[in-house]
């Protein structure tokens, strides 16, 4: 029964309670100086890759990975409070503040990751709250030619067999494969822990490598322009009615009643 | 493992909390005075069982806060991204 080498991507991403503002050039978000924290979905990802460990499967080690610049440390720190073992920084030079990296150069470069640090199971977020692609884990199981189990709310690992139960339109899915493979993680998938002092105190010792994309051999140019990003227009707002009869009346004018 | 005394169990939850509270929805400036406060208020105590018991009031509070940055967390993802559709 071979162990699992698991690998978890994680992104850093402007903190899901924040407003996000459109730059003056509207070409993309403002980021300078705003609150940054890990992906949601990532989250769960890490969580559920510790997990896995508690659960009593084998597992070798979990190695958990951020592009991007400096600032992404903070986010694999974050992860090794978590229970990550060891992780490694791609560092991507930033364009105009943001990183210069899209879906398919993340895939890309995570499956040059994987093949050089032997990985059999990579659990990413289904989606990042900045971008919405939704495209990274399923490009990535396609360069590799793995299975993968997208929008996963329940995993079960039996040594080669992993059994996946993915939240579709109308229900649920259950899905049986053999490592190595991919899983991205849905919104139910597990509660993520809370990273605690004294956890993030120990994870300053963990081990983070440094890398860059041209020592993976990673050409990961973009291929889309973004040409523009507006914000959505703004509700109009309601109007209040005095009484019921009022009420009836405006439902009336409204064509409801 | 040690037993670590009572005074640096009381100090590691006010850090704890301290740590969590930078996150607090009404604002870090709202949370630190009222952390110090509760904590300030008990700090005469000299029996033993009462500093126990205010340690596992300490440790119920975080709980409590974390749980409610969980479930706002959840509720904010669940409404933008599982929108029921109409």
């Amino acid at each position: 029964m071979s162990s699992l080498r698991i690998l978890v991507p994680v992104k850093r991403v402007i903190d899901y309670a924040i407003k996000p503002r459109v730059n003056k050039t509207q070409t993309a978000v403002e980021t300078a100086g705003v609150k940054h924290s890990m992906n949601p979905f990532d989250e769960l990802s890490v969580e559920e890759a510790v997990r896995i460990r508690e659960r009593k499967v084998p597992v070798e080690d979990i190695v958990a990975i951020s592009a991007g610049p400096t600032k992404a440390q903070d986010v694999l720190r974050t992860a090794m409070a978590m229970g990550c073992d060891r992780a490694i920084h791609v560092e991507i030079p930033t364009d105009k503040g943001e990183p210069d990296l899209e879906p398919l150069g993340v895939a890309k470069m995570l499956k040059a990751v994987v093949e050089k640090e032997k990985r059999n199971l990579v659990i990413l977020g289904k989606q990042s709250i900045d971008d919405d692609a939704n495209q990274t884990g399923q490009m990535l199981a396609g360069l590799l030619n793995w299975p993968q189990a997208t929008q996963a709310s329940k995993v079960d690992v039996e040594g080669e067999q992993v059994t996946v139960t993915r939240e579709v339109d109308g229900g649920v899915e259950t899905l049986s494969a053999k490592l190595p493979m991919i899983i991205t993680t849905d919104l139910r998938l597990n509660e993520p822990r809370f990273a605690s002092l004294p956890n993030i105190m120990k994870a300053k010792k963990k081990k983070l490598d440094k890398m860059t994309l041209q020592d993976l051999g990673v050409d990961a140019t973009r291929r889309l322009k973004t040409v523009k990003v507006t914000e959505p227009a703004p509700r109009k707002g309601g109007g209040k009615v005095d009484s019921v009869d009022g009420l009836i009346g405006k439902l009336k004018e409204l064509g409801a009643l | 493992m040690t037993q670590i005394s009572l005074r640096h169990q009381v100090i590691r939850i006010y850090k704890d909390l301290l740590y969590l509270g930078r996150e607090y929805p009404l604002g870090y400036d709202y949370f630190r005075p009222r952390l110090h406060k509760a904590f300030a208020a008990r700090a005469g105590l000299t029996n033993e069982e009462e500093i126990k018991r205010g340690i596992q009031r300490a440790e119920f509070v975080k709980k409590e806060i974390e749980t409610m940055y969980y479930l706002k967390r959840y509720r904010t993802l669940r409404h933008r991204y599982d929108k029921p559709q109409i």
